[in-house]
């Protein structure tokens, strides 16, 4: 039995098709995935994206307890400003990927993948205990909105007082958004400017009703989580599950830079991370774009002149380049000539550098 | 409910075939609910004309955002015509799968496949969905 978010019935009266992602009933898409996708980057989309999981730390030592028990420095992040990070075991593999918002000098919340997020919780109470600081999963409480896209400014400058020129890329600020409270966060996972607005359960059906309203002459529309898939992936945007698992370390992931080595007192995973640090992994992250039109997909085994050179973590048709791409990790030294194995065709594949899109400023 | 015309036969994998009745050369598509499941069509591979293909064979693949399925034939023979108008508009499997979505036509040899009517079939997709 899928869990559901508040608005599961709108979507069902949009006519969208739901589907079981990590344990939740979620919209896959209302119509054309494609439209969907173009939508997000000519004009604007809007996601529920409930399922995310929001964890709060709060009380005097709540820096230095995500210091001790995420990679990133999250107590010298400034109240208002956002950081993505990671939260490793002791071997330095990845159990999930986060965004940590600092809500004011003695709160933040931590931002959880939907598969994730109760691991997330019991590592973090467990990693906190020796801090004077208290970790709290309200992951129950809170209904997650993106509206992403071009256009999402605008949209979101209709229903707002908030200061949103003002607001920089990872900022977030306490606002009302159609008269209800809510964090108004410039972030998201499209490739695109964005919102990410964090509100009560009961504010977000409603709210919903209002940005649909308010974005409709713009070219607003409703966007599932087909199209948020292709959207992170032609941005580049690693998945928890595809490109980063417990076997993985951020380095491994060319995301090294996220470990702050530099930061006071120990954390977990620090050992093993600066054992690794220098090391240039066997296998790199690259971006890999098809010359035919059959999709690479999770899985497939990268091939040079036959032989098993890396393997797909995802895959999918671009809108934006009108090939399939995917990304891949694949040798070190396999560079040029690979192939990705679609059943049982080495269908040839060039390799490019991440990401496949990057929007014009 | 997907659309699901009476003057049509049906698999269990979700194609249509017209054209039975005269035995000669049958049309065949993926159904509207296929098209449905499927999400946008990205990508349809057919088999050759002039080929010959055994009712069951797997003679190609359609291929959408998130998945891929592949496309057998109900029937056996000599594929006579094959449809390039999709191969080249995959989005016609979506936008018009009865109509310029049509897949490929078979010259029959033999008997087909077990093929459903289209009440056999309401009820199949009804079950699955």
């Amino acid at each position: 039995m899928s869990r559901h978010t508040p608005l599961k019935d709108v979507h069902e009266s949009l006519g969208a098709t739901l589907t079981d992602f990590a344990g939740w009933l979620m919209p896959l898409r209302y119509g054309s995935e494609s439209a969907e996708h173009n939508a997000v980057r000519q004009a604007a989309g809007l996601f529920d994206l409930s399922h995310m999981g929001e964890i709060f730390v709060t009380g005097p030592q709540a820096g230095e307890a995500l210091d001790h028990a995420l990679v990133g420095h999250l107590s010298a992040l400034a109240p208002g400003r956002a950081r993505y990070t990671m939260i490793v075991n002791e071997r330095g593999g990845v159990q999930d990927d986060l965004i940590v918002y600092r809500l004011g000098d003695e709160e933040f919340m931590v931002v959880a993948n939907a598969s994730n997020y109760e691991k997330v919780a019991e590592e973090l109470k467990n990693r906190a205990k020796s801090f004077n600081a208290v970790v709290e999963d309200r992951s129950e409480q809170y209904a997650l909105i993106a509206v992403q896209g071009p256009r999402a400014q605008e949209i979101l400058a209709t229903l707002t007082d908030a200061d949103l020129d003002g607001l920089k890329y990872y900022a977030g600020l306490p606002g009302t958004v159609d008269g209800r409270q809510a964090l108004i966060a410039r972030t998201g996972y499209t490739g695109e400017d964005g919102f990410e607005l964090f509100v009560a359960n009961q504010d977000a059906v409603p709210l919903w009703h209002a940005l649909s309203a308010a974005g409709e002459p713009y070219g607003l529309r409703p966007a599932g989580l087909s199209s948020r898939d292709t959207l992170r992936l032609e941005a580049g945007m690693p998945l928890y599950g595809n490109e980063l698992g417990e076997d993985l370390t951020p380095f491994d992931a060319g995301l090294g830079r996220v470990v702050k080595f530099d930061k006071p007192g120990d954390f977990v995973g620090r050992s093993a991370l600066e054992a690794v640090k220098d090391t240039p992994p066997r296998r790199r992250l690259v971006g890999l774009v098809a010359q035919g039109r059959r999709v690479p997909r999770h899985g497939f085994p990268v091939t040079k002149d036959g032989a098993v050179v890396g393997e797909v973590t995802s895959g999918a048709p671009s809108q934006s380049l009108g090939r399939p791409i995917a990304m891949a990790y694949v040798d070190n030294d396999a560079v040029a000539g690979l192939a990705v194995d679609i059943r049982g065709s080495h269908e040839a594949v060039d390799l490019v550098e991440l990401p496949f899109y990057r929007r014009k400023k | 409910m997907s659309n699901i015309p009476d003057d049509l036969n049906y698999t269990k994998e979700h194609e249509w075939v017209a054209g039975v009745d005269d035995g000669i050369t049958v049309t065949i598509g993926i159904t509207a609910y296929a098209a449905e499941q499927l999400g946008d069509v990205v990508f349809v591979q057919l088999p050759e004309a002039g080929s010959t293909v055994e009712a069951g064979d797997s003679v190609g693949e359609v291929e959408s955002t998130k998945s891929v399925s592949e496309i057998y034939t109900p029937v056996g023979g000599e594929v006579v015509e094959v449809n390039q108008t999709v191969v080249d508009d995959p989005s016609l499997a979506n936008s018009d799968p009865y109509g310029d979505g049509w897949l490929f036509r078979v010259r029959v040899e033999g008997d087909p496949e077990d093929l459903l009517s289209a009440e056999e079939y309401t009820a199949l997709t009804s079950g699955e969905s």
